[in-house]
C-alpha cells in the first residue's frame, strides 16, 4: 500500500514538473527537424491530417493555406489572452516565435479539398453577402478585406474552405472570445460591428458559401 | 408544394420503419447482454454499452464485420458475434443500448484521478499530447461517432490505449492509434483512472 501510494505521489510529482516546466513563448526552444515534425503532427491531430479541419466536440478550424501573418497573430493572441480559447492557450504558450513561424509556413503550403458538410440551400445568399455586403446594416463586403476568392491577405485570414460551423460559432461569439484584454486592443476589433450587425441567417449563409470554396 | 410534402412523408415513413424498436428480452439484445451485462453496464472484458453514442456503436459493429478492429478480444468474440448481424439490426441495437442509463465503473486509481483530469482537459503540450476533451467533450460525453468515455472501466480504457500503441487498429479513419502511440504508461494510467469516475 505504502509503495503504491509512493509511486502515485512520484508519478504526480513527475507530471507536476512537466507542467511547471512548460516554457513561456520566449523561453521555448526553437524546433527543427524531427522535433518540428512532431509538433506539426500534434497540430494535425486536431486540425486534420492535411490541415483541412476536424469536427470534434467543437469544430477545429482549417489551417491549410492560411495567411502566415494571421496564423502567427492568432497564436500570439491566445498567449496574450486577446483571444480566449483554453485548448489553444495551452498549445501556444510552449511555442517559440521561430517555431510559430515554421508552423505557419508549413500550413500555408497545404491545399487539401474543403472538408465541406454545410447545408447547401443558402450558398447563393451567402455568396451575395460575401461579395456585396449588406448595405442596409452597414456591413461592408467581406471580399473587400478577405479577397474576392476568400484567400485572405496579411492579417486578414483566409476563409475559403473553412468549416461552416466554425465560422458561425466565431461570428456569433465574437465579443465573447476576442478583444478580451481592454488594455491590449486587438485587430479583431474591426470585425465587432460586422459580427454584431449580421443576422443569424446571413451568418449561416456566408458560412455555407465559404465552406465549399477551394 | 404537394409533391414535396408527400415525398417528405414517404421518407419519414421509410426511416421510421427501417429500424425496429427492441426490448430487453428481445433475442438480439440478449445475444449482447450475455457478455455486456444485463443492463449493458459491461462485464470484464466486455465494455459498457449503456449510454454510448449510437453512431459509435454502429461504427464499431462495422469495424468488427470488416475486421478493421483487430485487438485480441475483438477478434476472439466480436468478429463472430456480428457475423450474422444485419446493418439494420446493428443500428437498432445501437439505438437500444444508447438509451440505457449508464453507471460509472469507479474502478480506477483514485490517487491518479486529479492528474488524469488535467491531462484529459489540457493534454501535455510540451510532450505533444493532445487534449482528449477537444474531441471527446468537456465531460467525456462524446459527440456523433466519437465515443463517450465517461465512466468506462479503467481496465478497458487502459487496454485500448495500450493496444493502439502496440499497433492494433481502430475503426477506419480513427485518429486514436496515432494519438495513443504518444502516451507513456503513467499518462495512460492517469487518464484511464480519471475517466472511470466520470458520471
Amino acid at each position: 500500500m505504502m509503495i503504491i501510494r509512493l509511486l502515485a505521489v512520484l508519478q504526480t510529482a513527475v507530471l507536476a514538473v512537466v507542467f511547471s516546466a512548460a516554457a513561456r513563448a520566449q523561453d521555448a526552444p526553437d524546433l527543427s527537424g524531427r522535433a518540428l515534425q512532431a509538433k506539426i503532427d500534434y497540430c494535425k491531430t486536431c486540425h486534420g491530417l492535411s490541415g483541412q479541419g476536424y469536427r470534434g466536440a467543437t469544430p477545429m478550424p482549417r489551417l491549410a493555406g492560411q495567411q502566415p501573418e494571421y496564423f502567427d497573430n492568432q497564436l500570439r493572441a491566445f498567449i496574450e489572452r486577446r483571444r480566449e480559447n483554453r485548448f489553444m492557450y495551452n498549445v501556444s504558450h510552449v511555442l517559440s516565435p521561430a517555431t510559430r513561424a515554421a508552423l505557419a509556413a508549413h500550413f500555408r503550403d497545404l491545399n487539401p479539398r474543403p472538408l465541406g458538410g454545410a447545408p447547401r440551400d443558402a450558398i447563393a445568399m451567402g455568396k451575395k453577402v460575401y461579395d456585396e455586403g449588406v448595405a442596409s446594416a452597414n456591413v461592408p463586403a467581406c471580399a473587400s478585406c478577405h479577397g474576392p476568392e476568400a484567400k485572405g491577405n496579411g492579417l486578414f485570414p483566409r476563409l475559403a474552405g473553412q468549416l461552416h460551423d466554425y465560422v458561425s460559432n466565431k461570428l456569433v461569439n465574437w465579443t465573447k472570445e476576442r478583444g478580451q484584454d481592454p488594455k491590449n486592443p486587438d485587430t479583431s476589433a474591426i470585425m465587432e460591428p460586422i459580427a454584431h450587425n449580421l443576422t443569424k441567417a446571413q451568418i449561416a449563409a456566408v458560412a455555407a458559401y465559404l465552406n465549399y470554396l477551394q | 408544394m404537394k409533391p414535396v410534402r408527400s415525398k417528405v412523408a414517404v421518407v419519414l415513413v421509410i426511416v421510421a420503419s427501417a429500424v425496429p424498436a427492441l426490448a430487453d428480452d428481445t433475442e438480439s439484445v440478449r445475444n449482447c447482454t450475455w457478455c455486456h451485462g444485463a443492463s449493458g453496464q459491461g462485464y470484464s472484458p466486455a465494455p459498457r454499452l449503456a449510454g454510448q453514442r449510437p453512431q459509435y456503436i454502429e461504427s464499431q459493429l462495422k469495424s468488427f464485420s470488416e475486421h478493421t478492429r483487430d485487438d485480441p478480444f475483438s477478434r476472439q468474440y466480436m468478429w463472430g458475434a456480428v457475423a450474422a448481424l444485419s446493418p439494420r439490426m446493428g443500428r437498432a441495437l445501437a439505438i437500444h443500448f444508447s438509451k440505457l442509463p449508464a453507471e460509472a465503473a469507479n474502478d480506477g486509481d483514485r490517487a491518479l484521478a486529479a492528474t488524469g483530469k488535467t491531462i484529459y482537459q489540457d493534454g501535455i503540450p510540451d510532450s505533444n499530447i493532445v487534449s482528449c476533451a477537444a474531441c471527446h467533450g468537456p465531460n467525456a460525453e462524446g459527440v456523433r461517432d466519437i465515443p463517450r468515455l465517461g465512466g468506462l472501466s479503467y481496465f478497458y480504457v487502459k487496454r485500448r490505449l495500450k493496444q493502439w500503441g502496440e499497433g492494433y487498429h481502430a475503426a477506419a479513419a480513427s485518429p486514436m492509434p496515432r494519438i495513443a502511440s504518444t502516451l507513456p504508461p503513467n499518462v495512460i494510467d492517469a487518464i484511464a483512472s480519471y475517466l472511470s469516475f466520470v458520471k
